[in-house]
């Protein structure tokens, strides 16, 4: 397929086959979280599985129901899904120079480039290896996370008063998860503590929902006048070549220069 | 039905950002000030989301079991817990705080 690798890899011996294959069923598995509450948020069962299956970008699902959740209208949590996904769109460059899929292979690739799929092609050197990190991860995941959202929603629906099991709680503790693994460095705790007091600040000023668009703002604003590095928040906010790295971030630093 | 429109449109916004990165040439979103914004208004928003979802109550701003599960879910994450065990931590901290009579 794509010039004929001189030694065929057996999928099963393929690291990146491996190391995609346990990071699909780890994200997968959180799935239950966002279905459960996107059903404890007022979402119907389809609501959530349209969400899952065609949004998908865990991010930007977790942002809509969260601004919902709030009171927020559904343009404010349109608007928060569609900037907090902009990231997708740089991935998307780097699995194309990556990859080079052609024809219809580009409309189902562009699907599945999230943080996973890109981290674990970014994470190879190999082009084989990329190409097998980067499908079995995007497909991996997709049909694990649909899976389990549907499971989360129905327990969602069966689990009664939200509050109760602590469903407001587990959302405040996923936004800080995704946040968490982009806190490297002085600069994004910056731009998150100073996106987090401008909500502070606005949220009794202005309708639920704005309060995070005005962040959007302030985070735009820093960044269009900030000149430090220029991949901030970019890396994809999972790690998994974390426990063999020897090189400190060295990995999608080099699938970056090479698109160059 | 109104909030069907909306998840339509972010399904489809979501799915052209990922396709533009595939059809834009690679020099126009290479420039620096672009990829930049695009980090840090990932930062910017999930710090966001964070803040609103622990103290937001409509217009107001409480401190409630919600500040409970934030701290728990903090723990967790220094503790290098995978997500789902930082979700069920914060959950765990929500449901226990109010249990004992607490917001």
């Amino acid at each position: 397929m794509s010039g004929g690798p001189a030694v065929p890899l057996k999928l099963r011996e393929s690291p990146a086959f491996k190391i995609a294959l346990s990071l699909s069923i780890a994200t997968g598995l959180y799935g239950v979280s966002f279905g459960a509450l996107s059903v404890a948020s007022g979402f119907d069962f389809w609501q959530t599985m349209v969400l899952s299956l065609l949004l998908f970008s865990g991010g930007s699902q977790f942002a809509f129901i969260g601004v919902v959740a709030g009171g927020g209208s559904g343009v404010a949590a349109m608007t928060a899904s569609a900037l907090l996904g902009l990231r997708n769109g740089i991935y998307g460059m780097q699995i194309n120079a990556m990859l080079r899929p052609r024809g219809w292979r580009r409309y189902i690739s562009a699907h599945v480039t999230i943080d996973e799929s890109t981290a674990t092609a970014s994470g190879q050197s190999n082009a084989d290896e990329q190409r097998r990190g980067f499908w079995t991860a995007g497909i991996g995941i997709f049909i694990l996370w649909n899976i389990f959202t549907a499971i989360g929603a129905l327990a969602g629906d069966a689990m009664g008063d939200p509050k109760q099991w602590g469903l407001d709680g587990a959302a405040v503790a996923a936004f800080l998860a995704l946040l968490w693994p982009r806190l490297k460095g002085r600069e994004p705790w910056a731009i998150a503590a100073a996106c987090a007091l401008a909500t502070i600040l606005a949220v009794p000023f202005v309708p639920s929902g704005v309060p995070i668009l005005v962040a959007a703002l302030v985070a735009g604003v820093i960044g269009w006048f900030s000149h430090a590095r220029m991949d901030e928040g970019l890396e994809p906010d999972v790690d998994p070549y974390a426990e063999k790295r020897d090189h400190p971030h060295g990995h999608n630093r080099g699938a970056k220069r090479g698109a160059e | 039905m109104n909030l069907w429109l909306w998840i339509l449109i972010a399904c489809a916004l979501a799915y052209l950002t990922k396709l533009v990165g595939y059809f834009v040439p690679a020099k126009l979103l290479q420039s620096p000030r672009i990829m930049h914004i695009a980090g840090t208004m990932t930062i910017g928003l999930l710090g966001s989301l964070t803040v609103v979802n622990a103290l937001a109550s409509g217009q107001g701003l409480v401190l409630d079991a919600r500040i409970g599960a934030l701290a728990a879910a903090a723990v967790a994450l220094w503790l290098r817990a995978p997500f789902l065990v930082v979700v069920i931590s914060g959950a765990a901290a929500a449901a226990l705080l109010r249990l004992l009579g607490w917001g």
